[in-house]
């Protein structure tokens, strides 16, 4: 029964299905994926430790970060980050999350994380959009506005995901650094960042594209929304 | 002689999670404060330690820290934070400069690697020769540290406090990329690569290159899908299809494969419902309707993407 090794697998999907704690799940999808391919629970363990302790690096860097950017955050870094997407003003709801996209990513991309859903989308970011659509089309129907938000979020995300990948102290570039190390293949931090650049810049393709047709889809609702309110006294 | 090796600065971020550890310890008023200050405190000694204790010691503490985050028993204790008028202030007197440190990190990390590189020290390194960028960026994390001390004029206790906040906040997901990574080691030593490799090679017609390509970027997309996290994808199909088909079998380049392979994770972490904190919870946080419109808005790029991605891996992942 060789099929039976992807019992880790498994644990992995069903535990993610079910919201139980990513640590406890991982922890048990190795330790059951080591007794069936034949090892003693001690042999497991001993193996968890040595691949636990080798892979020490990835959390490393993060720890080494968090004073200085910690620091800087109480002084001010998110405000003053703030103040740079606050100079899109006057511009369209599309504009105002491109530029938000733009600053993402690229702060990203050098280890810097300010952002996030609750920390700069809800406050700053979908206001400003909706606010930038209300100025120039007036009310907006429901519907436009939850588009805007959403493309705000979705600017968020996109930002992060495809920006931090080209910075080489995140866990994405070093978990697949030490996914190799254990396999004994060398492969230099630098070029898994530096291969993630064609995609980056796709991605910000992509979102410019999908602003771009957020903008008329505001334009066309609104004036859909106009009309519809002109024929109702009648 | 290395100056400033691997270990040495294992042993500089253990004394900070031991300080992490001593806040919450301190804290009457954290609930958890026992689980919290035991976590930090035991994966201190696994960085300061790791080398000197016994594999299956590490091991065991590993089982420890998971049931400790799966009971709830670790969490950030409360502390008032600084206020938006004083951060405010702080913004305007120091302008632009608050970005200089911030800055630094990754600066000071290219610059040190491209120096130790080209510049022969005789006997003496900079750097851990095995690991120069890891090294350089804990480096460069030393000097931002000491500029943002001198441009905001604290002193460095207040820099410790506030990282063992941020740390605080993380929480026990920190550990996560460094369990996977062992994860993937667990199953590469339990054969899976070899079962996934056979199934997928009797399913397509991998023998074509660009089948190999595309059949792992997708299995990374659809992977991630399920479980959520692209991290999680990563070993599993890596193991399984990457590097036995696309590594071995064509050739492939693995850093280039691994890379965008990721990244095709990413395309599929858009797209589903299971990454939460991504794509749910920002729709509730916007007070969307409909919980799934973040995902609808970025199911064009992410697909896009994906086959963007699939055609960047075939195009270069043999050629360079």
């Amino acid at each position: 029964m060789i099929y039976l090794n992807l019992i880790g697998i498994l644990v992995i999907a069903v535990g993610f299905a079910c919201r139980i704690n990513t640590l406890l799940v991982v922890t048990v999808a190795g330790i059951l994926t080591g007794l069936v391919s034949g090892m003693s629970l001690y042999e497991v363990l001993e193996l968890f430790g040595k691949l636990f302790v080798e892979n020490r690096y990835m959390t490393l860097a993060v720890v080494l970060i968090t004073p200085v950017i910690g620091l800087l955050e109480r002084n001010g870094l998110r405000e003053r980050a703030e103040a740079l997407i606050r100079r899109a003003r006057g511009a369209t709801a599309g504009t105002v999350i491109r530029y938000y996209c733009a600053i993402r990513q690229i702060s990203a991309a050098l280890g810097i994380n300010i952002g996030g859903h609750a920390g700069a989308v809800r406050p700053i970011v979908a206001p400003m959009a909706e606010g930038a659509a209300h100025a120039k089309h007036g009310a907006l129907p429901t519907k436009t506005t939850e588009a805007i938000r959403a493309h705000a979020a979705a600017a968020e995300n996109v930002g992060n995901f495809f920006g931090e990948d080209v910075f080489i102290a995140v866990g994405a570039v070093l978990l697949m650094k030490g996914f190799f190390d254990t396999q004994k293949i060398t492969v230099s931090v630098w070029s898994l960042a530096l291969w993630g650049i064609p995609t980056a810049i796709t991605a910000f393709a992509l979102m410019a594209w999908r602003t771009r047709v957020l903008d008329r889809r505001i334009s066309r609702e609104v004036g859909v929304a106009n009309e519809e309110r002109k024929e109702e006294p009648t | 002689m290395t100056l400033l090796s691997l270990d040495v600065l294992y042993v500089i971020a253990g004394l900070m999670l031991t300080f992490v550890a001593a806040r919450s310890a301190r804290n009457f008023t954290h609930r958890h404060c026992i689980g919290t200050t035991s976590f930090w405190g035991a994966l201190a000694v696994i960085f300061i330690f790791g080398n000197l204790l016994p594999a299956v010691v590490v091991g065991a503490i590993l089982v420890w820290l998971a049931v400790l985050a799966a009971a709830k028993q670790v969490d950030a204790p409360s502390e008032p934070p600084v206020s938006a008028e004083k951060r405010s202030a702080a913004a305007d007197r120091l302008g632009n400069r608050i970005f200089i440190p911030a800055l630094a990190i990754p600066a000071t990390a290219v610059l040190s690697t491209l120096i130790v590189t080209w510049i022969p020290l005789g006997k003496v390194q900079l750097f851990d020769p095995k690991n120069p960028t890891l090294a350089a960026l804990g480096f460069g994390a030393i000097v931002a540290l000491v500029l943002g001390l001198c441009i905001t004029r604290s002193r460095p206790v207040i820099a410790l406090n506030e990282g063992s906040r941020l740390i605080h906040t993380i929480g026990w997901a920190l550990l996560l990329p460094q369990l996977l990574a062992a994860l993937g080691g667990i199953f590469a030593k339990a054969g899976l690569g070899k079962v996934i490799a056979d199934v997928v090679e009797t399913a397509f017609p991998t023998q074509y290159p660009f089948v190999a390509v595309a059949v792992y970027c997708l299995g990374m997309a659809l992977f991630t899908i399920c479980l959520g996290n692209a991290f999680a994808a990563f070993p599993v199909i890596t193991l399984g299809i990457g590097l036995p088909i696309v590594v071995h079998r064509h050739g492939g380049n693995p850093a280039i494969m691994a890379a965008l392979g990721m990244l095709s994770g990413y395309c599929g972490t858009l797209l589903t419902p299971m990454a939460a904190n991504f794509n749910l919870v920002p729709a509730i946080l916007l007070e969307l309707r409909d919980q799934n419109a973040v995902i609808k808005a970025q199911a064009p790029i992410a697909v896009v993407l994906l086959l963007a991605n699939i055609l960047i891996l075939y195009l270069c992942v043999f050629r360079f």
